[in-house]
């Protein structure tokens, strides 16, 4: 089958690709684009190591078509620092030592960062249910929590 | 909460990882993230079958297939002895290792590698599978581990009979070996008990959940060199065994570590990386191979399901008489379960007069286990810890005053045979008990529990190398893949050593070819033995320095001292000099003997044994069996905390996984032993929504073989959780659960029976 062409906008940059039909999202950003920032934990949308925002939409990336791109604004973990500049979060992150391995820190940063977009003064348990798609098998949540809830308080002050 | 430390100006502090600005950004490369030119897709054909002959396998139509480079089976793996090598904490035995990447004559489990292919596309890749033909018989299998020890259980291997049982059998079964432990006399010491407490526990086979799969990159070279690049816990301990399985010079290998994406053990041993080498030089071309999830789960190993008995009795003033286990532990397809240490371990935080351990080393039809942080003690010490706590209700006493009372202290003999050293296991219960959450009030439906745990931790064969750049900072290379934090102590323990800034620091995880072997990330041995070749060569350098000052000055290097980064002067007499940096002395290294290095290698010795003591709160359902922690607090004494947050960071990882352990994750087949949960969705592991905050308080009775005593932190925080939990349960709702996890259907039975 011939390939498709999609014209989207990936991290503020308009991009073009070619996919297969039954590609999936992340297997466009991380094969065609080389944005290997998206991980894949599982392929079946349980892990959220593959989270992007698609719109103002979490998405898990191995869920959507590569396709299905076609005409939308993607954020990926590789556009959330401002060029020398980490987002609040990535700081926050490193400061609070939020991450252990690292392979799911990209998909837990995508996702706090759109609950904070939404709930700007979240509490623990909202932190919690929202990050509850994205799993972490290093660091018990503990820290992740507390950087995702001090960033959050932060960025009001600010 | 920290004992702190004051002597130090890095060892303690928590200062931003080296390496973390590359895995907040996404730009960190694991193991699936590495692309070669003309690289091909490698995939991996497994057996549906928990147990079948294979009678043959046609590949000719996946050969066929345009676009398809290599196809392996096991008429391409070489046949080799059997031979066990020490692997960790565990054994290997390379011929089983070599019929584990690739089934030989016979699928032993669902997932069981029977051949692989390399092809220019996944797509392809997935075509050529689906066109290779297997002939399989299916024959009879067994999972459970007491159901394979039965005298008319299916056999795995016609070869097998028991290791140590006199005489030998002549019957080949699924016991691959007995082990015994053995100190005093049992039987007297229950004779002088009071109370007697026995109970038999099972405990699930539950995987390490890594969120990385198993990745490799080969390249093979036309002149038999090879380059690999995989997610390893030891990369030189992949480089030896697949220079053994494809019979190439251990030269002709060299092996780059990726970042690592989580391995808790189960990342120690190879599956993907000599099946990727194969078909690379098969195919001529490189070759990536990456794990599904769902072969992940198949395929890679879990730890073991086991089957315990345990017996303890005491006398009325809660002295331990005598303890006695009986433990029987699945190996999965091959030997070389974690037996050994679990039977170990079993009574070791405890100074018992008479102990007695039997273990069993059982092969059934499940992947082959692989270690599993603190490998073997969290089975056996569940199971231990439970009686304790069911001793201590009786008794009426506290489960912590109860420990205290029988606690190993420096000099105790160990039941499985050496005499503590300096040890703060005490310590880790006194400072349990003073917790506020100890004595905080619980409200209906909650109850609390306590246990704890030993682990022994290792040292072993570790190098570093440290280079000073022309600037006066530092390069500084260890071969221990980073798996939670490692480089960020590495650079903190060189720091401390020459008294520098610790962002002069820049370390690295080198390939195999570019520093001493150093043995895998494993045994909580990184920062302990791994840190001490850093702090080795750290201080060959300040020795270089001083001789560098000393002809910079044209005195004895005797007259000069290394101090607070700085090369002075050692008093009056030694002259009048400006104190030089590190950058002075580096900027003038060529005018005194050319650029400073130096390497250290070394075996560690004198690994601190581990304790840990855990307080849970727990909230049960009644019309669900839901069990809910409220409140969660783990106590351990790891020597001296090198990075504070990274090691509350391993206690808080290794007590989650504890309690998705007690609660949540199990193995679960169906009738033809094919895994039913292979996913996230049904295995599932803890997420943020079922945790609470853990909160950490680290005990620091340093290990005095280590300059900075440095114990080990990353396994015992694994152990207690399971008996914390189940003690907590049982404190709630009067049940005492002997098996695992406590998921909500089991905990509802045990509700409804009342027992």
């Amino acid at each position: 089958m011939a390939k498709i062409h999609v014209t989207t906008t990936i991290n503020g940059e308009p991009v073009e690709f070619l996919c297969e039909p039954q590609q999936t999202m992340l297997d466009v950003l991380r094969d065609e684009l080389r944005l290997t920032g998206s991980k894949e934990g599982c392929a079946t949308g349980d892990c959220g190591a593959c989270s992007v925002t698609v719109g103002d939409r979490l998405v898990c990336s191995c869920l959507m078509l590569g396709a299905e791109a076609e005409g939308q604004e993607i954020e990926t973990i590789e556009g959330m620092a401002d060029g020398d500049t980490l987002h609040p979060l990535q700081q926050k992150f490193l400061e609070e030592a939020a991450l252990q391995c690292g392979i799911c820190t990209p998909g837990v940063l995508i996702a706090a960062k759109a609950l904070l977009a939404k709930n700007p003064d979240p509490s623990e348990s909202e932190v919690r249910y929202w990050l509850a798609g994205n799993l972490c098998r290093c660091t018990g949540y503990d820290k992740i929590i507390r950087a995702v809830m001090d960033c959050a308080a932060d960025m009001r002050g600010a | 909460m920290t004992v702190e430390s004051k002597k130090y100006k890095w060892v303690g502090t928590s200062p931003v990882r080296p390496d973390g600005n590359d895995k907040v950004t996404g730009r960190a490369k694991f193991g699936a993230d590495l692309m070669l030119p003309g690289m091909l897709t490698g995939k991996v054909l497994r057996s549906p079958h928990a147990h079948a002959n294979i009678k043959s396998i046609d590949t000719s139509k996946a050969e066929a297939l345009p676009g398809v480079k290599a196809v392996i089976t096991s008429a391409d793996v070489a046949e080799l002895e059997s031979e066990w090598v020490p692997a960790g904490e565990l054994q290997l035995n390379f011929r089983d290792l070599a019929h584990n990447i690739m089934a030989n004559g016979k699928a032993l489990y669902d997932g069981h590698a029977v051949a692989a292919v390399a092809a220019t596309s996944a797509a392809i890749a997935d075509a050529a599978l689906d066109l290779i033909k297997v002939d399989y018989e299916v024959l009879p299998h067994v999972i459970d581990v007491e159901e394979a020890m039965e005298a008319d259980a299916p056999v795995l291997h016609a070869d097998m009979f028991t290791d140590g049982v006199t005489p030998k059998p002549t019957k080949a079964s699924n016991i691959f070996k007995e082990v015994d432990i053995a100190v005093g006399d049992v039987e007297a010491g229950f004779a002088k008990a009071d109370l007697v407490v026995e109970r038999s526990f099972k405990t699930a086979p539950v995987h390490q959940a890594y969120l990385e799969p198993h990745a490799a990159v080969a390249s093979f070279s036309e002149d038999g060199q090879a380059e690999l690049w995989c997610c390893t816990q030891g990369h030189f301990v992949v480089r030896a065994y697949c220079a053994k399985l494809l019979g190439m010079d251990i030269a002709d290998l060299r092996v780059t570590a990726s970042e690592i994406g989580g391995g808790f053990g189960g990342k120690t041993t190879v599956y993907l990386e000599p099946v990727a080498l194969m078909l690379s030089r098969k195919a001529g071309k490189p070759v990536r191979a990456v794990m599904t999830r769902d072969e992940v789960f198949r395929a890679s190993g879990p730890t073991s399901g086991a089957a315990s008995w345990v017996k303890v009795g005491v006398t009325n003033d809660g002295t331990i008489v005598a303890g006695e286990a009986i433990l029987k532990y699945q190996a999965g397809a091959f030997a070389g379960s974690p037996i050994q240490p679990g039977c170990m371990c079993a009574f070791a935080p405890y100074d018992i007069e008479n102990v007695k351990v039997k273990g069993y080393d059982v092969v059934t039809n499940r992947s082959k286990v692989a270690a599993y942080r603190a490998p073997g003690a969290p089975i056996s010490e569940h199971a231990v810890e439970s009686v304790i706590d069911e001793i201590a209700k009786k008794l009426g006493m506290d489960p912590i005053e109860l420990r205290e009372k029988n606690a190993a202290r420096e000099g105790t003999n160990a039941a499985y045979g050496p005499k503590f050293g300096v040890i703060g296991f005490a310590d880790t219960l006194a400072a349990a008990k003073a917790h506020p959450h100890y004595s905080a009030p619980l409200g209906p439906n909650q109850g609390r529990g306590v246990a704890s745990g030993f682990w022994f931790n290792i040292g072993g064969s570790s190098s570093a190398t440290v280079n000073v750049n022309e600037d006066g900072t530092l390069a500084l290379a260890t071969g221990s893949p980073d798996i939670g934090g490692s480089r960020a102590s590495m650079a903190i323990m060189a720091a401390e050593t020459l008294g520098i800034e610790v962002t002069d620091v820049r370390p690295i995880v080198a390939d195999t070819a570019s520093l001493g072997y150093t043995f895998l990330t494993g045994g909580s041995r990184v920062t302990f033995a791994t840190g001490m070749a850093v702090i080795e060569a750290s201080k060959k350098i300040a020795l270089e320095l001083r001789e560098r000052a000393a002809k910079t000055w044209d005195i004895s290097v005797d007259a000069v001292i290394w101090e607070d980064g700085l090369a002075k002067p050692a008093g009056a007499n030694a002259g009048d000099f400006e104190p030089l940096t590190l950058a002075d002395l580096a900027a003038k290294a060529n005018q005194t003997g050319g650029p400073i290095s130096s390497a250290a290698s070394l075996n560690a010795e004198g690994a601190g044994p581990g304790f840990g003591t855990h307080i849970c709160d727990v909230e049960v359902d009644p019309e669900t069996g839901a069990v809910k922690v409220l409140r969660y607090t783990a106590v351990q004494d790891c020597g001296q905390a090198i990075h504070k947050a990274y090691v509350e960071g391993q206690i808080q990882g290794g007590a989650a996984q504890g309690i998705g352990w007690a609660l949540n994750e199990e193995y679960i087949y169906d009738e033809k032993g094919r895994l039913d949960n292979a996913s996230f969705l049904d295995y599932r592991i803890p997420v943020a929504s079922d945790l609470p905050m853990i909160d950490t308080v680290i005990v620091e009775v340093a290990n005095p073989t280590h300059p900075y005593g440095v114990r080990g932190v990353g396994e015992v925080p694994i152990i207690p959780p399971m008996a914390t939990v189940a003690n907590a349960i049982d404190s709630a709702i009067g049940i005492r659960l002997t098996e695992l996890p406590m998921s909500p259907p089991r905990v509802l039975a045990a509700l409804d029976n009342g027992s």
